[in-house]
């Protein structure tokens, strides 16, 4: 059976849980053996194109000392062979465009959209 | 043999939204139609189980702990776990292992287990269908 992800709410945890939760839930879930592709959506395609990890936050003498990597997340779920997409329309409409993608990320049209949903068994929208 | 097992995954907590007494009722109404259900209580949710949750009176209501009668999302999930059994049907019910560490919420009902993603993925792959309410 094959997933796919769509990870609409970006920047949601990235203190707290030190990386995107549905990301990490996706790593996981494919080190269990799953079958998963990822689509970052809405405010999420900023993820595609980031390229520093998240600053550090203090709150009073607290000093975080290992803020979010989403690069690195990317990275590592491209490592896993996890494809991920993001539209060029949601691109576009925030200024950005396929070529500041992270290398293996794939920009996709929403006619393409389409046959990806055909081809995964469920879609879980986050 | 139809597969009747739905899974649900889940991320709020409890009193925070809208979206838990949905959670809720969506699962009480599949039980009705006749589904076994399983849930991955994932980040907030895993705290809807907790075996400590306390009943409060409420001044402004002008009602003690008893007459206030405080509604308990772990009391909802025995319910369920109740109505699933007068049924014959299976609850199952997984919470984050990490997410109860992080928030201290260990101590779950009986029939509450601890786990991973890797259940859900299970849960998924043995179900005809999975809804997955992320928090917003």
């Amino acid at each position: 059976m094959k997933i796919l992800q769509i990870v609409e709410q970006a920047f949601r945890t990235l203190v707290e849980e030190q990386d995107d939760t549905i990301l990490w839930l996706t790593q996981s879930m494919a080190g269990a053996g799953a079958n998963v592709e990822v689509l970052l959506s809405g405010n999420a395609v900023y993820y595609a194109v980031m390229k520093n990890r998240q600053p550090v936050i203090k709150i009073g003498d607290w000093v975080q000392q290992e803020p979010a990597d989403i690069p690195s997340d990317i990275d590592r779920m491209l490592a896993q062979n996890i494809p991920v997409y993001v539209l060029n329309s949601e691109l576009e409409e925030r200024g950005l465009n396929a070529s500041m993608l992270r290398p293996s990320i794939k920009s996709i049209n929403q006619v393409q959209l389409v046959d990806i949903y055909h081809q995964v068994d469920q879609v879980w929208q986050w | 043999m139809e597969n009747k097992k739905l899974t649900f995954a889940f991320m709020d907590p409890p009193f925070e939204n809208e979206r838990t007494i949905t959670f809720f009722r969506l699962v009480d109404a599949a039980l009705d139609a006749g589904a076994d259900i399983q849930v991955f209580a994932y980040e907030g949710a895993a705290a809807l189980a907790f075996a400590l949750q306390k009943a409060h009176g409420n001044s402004v209501h002008h009602r003690d702990t008893e007459q206030e009668a405080h509604p308990l999302t772990k009391d909802w999930v025995a319910a369920l776990q109740k109505k699933a059994e007068r049924l014959g049907r299976q609850l199952d019910w997984v919470n984050c292992g990490l997410c109860v560490d992080e928030r201290g919420v260990n101590e779950s009902i009986p029939g509450c287990k601890r786990g991973s993603p890797a259940d859900l993925w299970r849960y998924a792959d043995s179900s005809f269908n999975t809804l997955v309410i992320g928090t917003r």
